[in-house]
């Protein structure tokens, strides 16, 4: 049985769905704001930078013997995590190396380009070799192939004083990927 | 709402009238207003067609193992402070102080890994009874998701503790983040809370461990509950049993799985306990239950990283894609694991068809396989070193060592025979993997000792430091002095104990001394040994090997008229006594013997400066203080003084002495932490 809704009927349906309409708005404009203010806080890290890449000094030629052999050192610097500041702390650690009878110094930083453990020399191989998922590297940062890593170590730009003091340019690089490309 | 009252009363059954005690009529009140006696009966009074079954116990255990998480992470959470400085404090504090704590933090960690094997009894179970059939395949994806937040909270939660294990295998993990397409670089940027890991990264982790994941896991776990309550049991076919209630027959089998998940839990915890007492060794309680490493320090590498072992096959995937390049890591972190998800989430509708509910088995089957290969392959290799005979390898390692792993030399040895060469190829490749395993297994290894160390400085009557621990542990000298020697002395001085069996092979690449316990009697002993002076354990291998001490010790003490062997024996107890070493008991009287012969004009004296024997400095070291910190510190930072050796100091850096322009290579703390590390000089709790 069907039959006409009598205009008075149809103005109660639209009052219900009026009233619908605004509980619902009325609702969600309510709890927007503890939504939206939580997503913004929660996005904060977004807007951080990281310390812009500069020139830490991190040791002198003389002790970085011209053997071919990459020797490991901590880089120093000032941090600043959120709230704390750290005068001179150990941020991370590059690896230096001379060959004979050279004054030119390259830096690798040991992050390893994988997956970001710390790669490690050894010696006995005359290799790096990441102890996280075997990634091997030749002493100037090459890649061994077959490797996990999608590239070489990455190279740090590297400057030596006249008074011998070597400066590194601290970077960290996005890791898995082939192309070495810093962090902002 | 009195007639309202009344009229209900009349709804209700009739009670049996004057047996009820107070008890009870507070029963009947509370029902009255609540209705809770038709809830419990709703909620007990379940029909378990063909009657209670053992497999149907996995979902209230894996409830069960749950709640325990609730409980025992509140109270966790009571102790422990989110922050990159007080971290591993607070854990230190709760595992290692607090009554109970290790208990406490044990059943939470054990437990959390109980889940996970739990998870995978739950999914197996609903997998091959096919309940997953209409009309459950809702809360077949809600299990699916519960099950990934459940993984969730296992991976942040091996963060909280912020010690080298946790800091680095998370690192690895929100690295692999940051390869999802699009957005992974700001995801991992939010989930680190930054663009490096620190304070914002634990408070987020845990937030994300405690308050995000729990809180929608305990919102779908009510939905799951209820539709589970919906649809009912999906009965073992055929039902040739009688049906059952829920309570108390099924309860009771959920009830004894619980128990005994909760008694192979508190086994695990209390294993070593029992093995200790068994073997008479005292139970350290703090060393039960849960590890804690080393303080996280993103510049001390930790070559022992690796997942928490249910995540090692993850792990392990990322080797398999060897040579892939830079999509062997996106397939591995990210393609295939979202692939696996996937048919997971189409099981109920494959399901529908008989073909595609036996392909639902053999996928799970088969999957759970897959896990098992990785994680046996990633644990022998881990741990191959353990059971491999290395010895048998004597011959690859000799010719690798000899021909420096030139490939040239390798097949000129073989003379150039295919096969040989081949033969030997294979043989040096398992050599390799015994050499990582054997590498990994001294990580684990020096990760233990390191642990161990920050917890012992952490329980010094001083406390920790405001700064936190690792300020400690840079300021220790037994932590830091090996590393330190390793890295700016290492390359011309050994550090062995003579007696040691390596002790040779060390001592010959040596180029100068060996400062193995320089400052003490027996090594003072071995510099006066006419026979140990000018070898490679004292001047040997520098340029002072035929120097005037040298000599002297070659050709004048060995004149047993003026130097009788007491008079060596007091000259070496007064030389250990200025370092402060001396050996306890030593006499007063043998000492101030020495001393005077070493400042005697016509014995030591005729070189070297001593107190006030009024010698000139410039000959030879000035011998007051020998082996004092003061004096190590002095020689390190400037061995070209002429308080030491002058102009004839041999190759030594000055560590400490600035260049024109640029900063000396060691600070005054590194200095004095190689000089406390050589004298032997760090903090050693009471009793040891
Ligand atoms: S992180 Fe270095 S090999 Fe994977």
């Amino acid at each position: 049985m069907t039959r006409d809704k009598t205009s008075d009927e149809s103005a109660a349906d639209r009052r219900g769905f009026m009233t619908k309409l605004l509980a619902v708005v009325c609702g969600g404009l309510a709890t927007l704001p503890p939504v939206l203010a939580g997503v913004w806080m929660f996005l904060d890290p977004l807007r951080r930078r990281g310390a812009a890449a500069t020139f830490l000094p991190v040791t002198d030629l003389a002790s970085v013997p011209d053997d071919g052999i990459p020797r490991q050192f901590a880089v120093v610097a000032d941090r600043v995590d959120a709230w704390t500041g750290f005068a001179a702390e150990p941020i991370g650690a590059v690896y230096l190396r001379r060959e004979k009878g050279s004054d030119t110094v390259e830096a690798l930083s040991a992050t390893c380009p994988h997956a970001g453990c710390f790669v490690e020399m050894e010696s006995q191989e005359r290799c790096f070799r990441c102890p996280c998922h075997n990634s091997k590297f030749t002493l100037d940062g090459g890649m061994v192939a077959p490797s996990p890593s999608p590239r070489a170590m990455d190279g740090l730009e590297c400057q030596v004083a006249k008074n011998g003091e070597i400066a590194v340019k601290w970077q960290n690089f996005y890791t898995g990927i082939a192309e070495k490309v810093a962090r902002p | 709402m009195k007639p309202q009252h009344q009229h209900d009363q009349k709804q209700m059954p009739q009670r049996p009238v004057g047996s009820l005690g107070v008890l009870g009529q507070l029963a009947d009140f509370l029902d009255d207003r609540t209705g809770y006696r038709a809830l419990m009966h709703e909620a007990l009074y379940e029909r378990v067609p063909g009657g209670a079954r053992w497999r149907y116990v996995w979902g209230s255990t894996l409830v069960f193992a749950f709640m325990t998480q609730v409980i025992t992470g509140l109270v966790l959470w009571s102790s422990y402070s989110a922050s990159a400085q007080t971290a591993w404090e607070s854990v230190y504090y709760i595992q290692h102080e607090m009554t109970g704590g290790w208990l406490l933090r044990g059943i939470h960690h054990v437990m959390a890994q109980a889940m996970v094997v739990l998870l995978a009894l739950h999914l197996m179970q609903v997998v091959i009874d096919g309940a997953y059939r209409a009309p459950r395949e809702v809360n077949f994806w809600l299990g699916l998701v519960l099950m990934m937040l459940v993984l969730g909270m296992a991976l942040t939660g091996y963060l909280l503790p912020w010690d080298q294990k946790g800091y680095w295998a998370t690192r690895v993990a929100t690295n692999l983040a940051g390869l999802v397409p699009l957005v992974g670089p700001s995801l991992q940027q939010i989930v680190v809370g930054g663009p490096d890991y620190g304070h914002q990264t634990v408070t987020r982790f845990f937030a994300i461990h405690a308050g995000f994941l729990p809180a929608t896991l305990v919102l779908m776990l009510v939905v799951h509950l209820s539709l589970f309550r919906k649809h009912g049991l999906c009965a073992k076919q055929p039902i040739t049993r009688p049906d059952a209630m829920f309570w108390p027959d099924q309860v009771l089998k959920d009830a004894v799985a619980m128990l005994a998940v909760m008694a192979v839990v508190l086994g695990v915890i209390l294993m070593p306990a029992v093995r200790a007492m068994l073997e008479g060794r005292p139970i350290v309680p703090g060393e039960l239950g849960a590890e804690l490493g080393a303080p996280a320090d993103p510049s001390q590498p930790y070559a022992a990283a690796r997942p928490e072992w249910y995540f090692l096959f993850l792990f392990q995937f990322l080797k398999v894609f060897e040579g892939w390049g830079a999509s062997g890591e996106f397939f591995g972190a990210i393609v295939v694991p979202g692939l696996v998800m996937t048919a997971m989430f189409l099981m109920p509708i494959l399901g529908r068809w008989q073909l595609g509910h036996r392909f639902n088995v053999a996928f799970t089957f088969a999957l759970l396989a897959g896990i098992g290969l990785l994680t046996a392959m990633a644990t022998n290799e881990d741990y191959a070193a353990l059971w491999a005979d290395r010895s048998s390898f004597a011959d690859v390692e000799k010719l690798l060592e000899e021909t420096e792993n030139d490939k040239a030399k390798i097949a000129a040895h073989f003379g150039n025979d295919v096969a040989k060469i081949a033969a030997f190829e294979v043989r040096a490749k398992k050599l390799e993997r015994i050499r990582h395993s054997q590498s990994f297994l001294d990580a684990v290894a020096m990760a233990k000792a390191d642990a161990s160390r920050s917890i012992e400085l952490a329980g010094r009557p001083e406390r920790i430091p405001s700064a936190g621990m690792l300020e400690l542990i840079r300021n220790d000298a037994l932590s830091q002095g090996p590393k330190l020697f390793a890295q700016h002395c290492a390359s011309c001085h050994a550090h062995v104990d003579p007696a040691a069996p390596e002790a040779e092979a060390v001592l010959a690449k040596a180029s100068a001394a060996n400062l193995h316990g320089f400052g003490t009697a027996a090594w003072m002993r071995g510099l006066l040994d006419p026979k140990q002076v000018a070898g490679p354990a004292y001047f040997g291998n520098t340029a002072h090997k035929e120097d005037d001490m040298v000599n002297f010790v070659q050709n004048d003490l060995t004149d047993a008229d003026t130097w009788k062997p007491d008079d060596i024996e007091a000259v070496i107890a007064a030389m250990a006594a200025e370092a402060g070493l001396a050996a306890a008991g030593t006499a007063p009287a043998v000492i101030e013997k020495g001393r005077g012969l070493v400042a005697d004009g016509d014995r030591c004296g005729s070189c070297h400066t001593f107190r006030d024997n009024g010698v000139a400095a410039g000959s030879a070291p000035d011998i007051t203080g020998w082996g004092s910190r003061e004096w190590l510190v002095g020689i390190i930072v400037d061995p070209t003084h002429e308080r030491f050796y002058g102009d004839s100091n041999d190759r030594m850096p000055s560590f400490g002495k600035a260049g024109e322009g640029s900063a000396p290579i060691l600070t005054g703390r590194q200095i004095g932490l190689i000089a406390d590390w050589l004298r032997g000089d760090w903090y050693r709790p009471a009793g040891h």
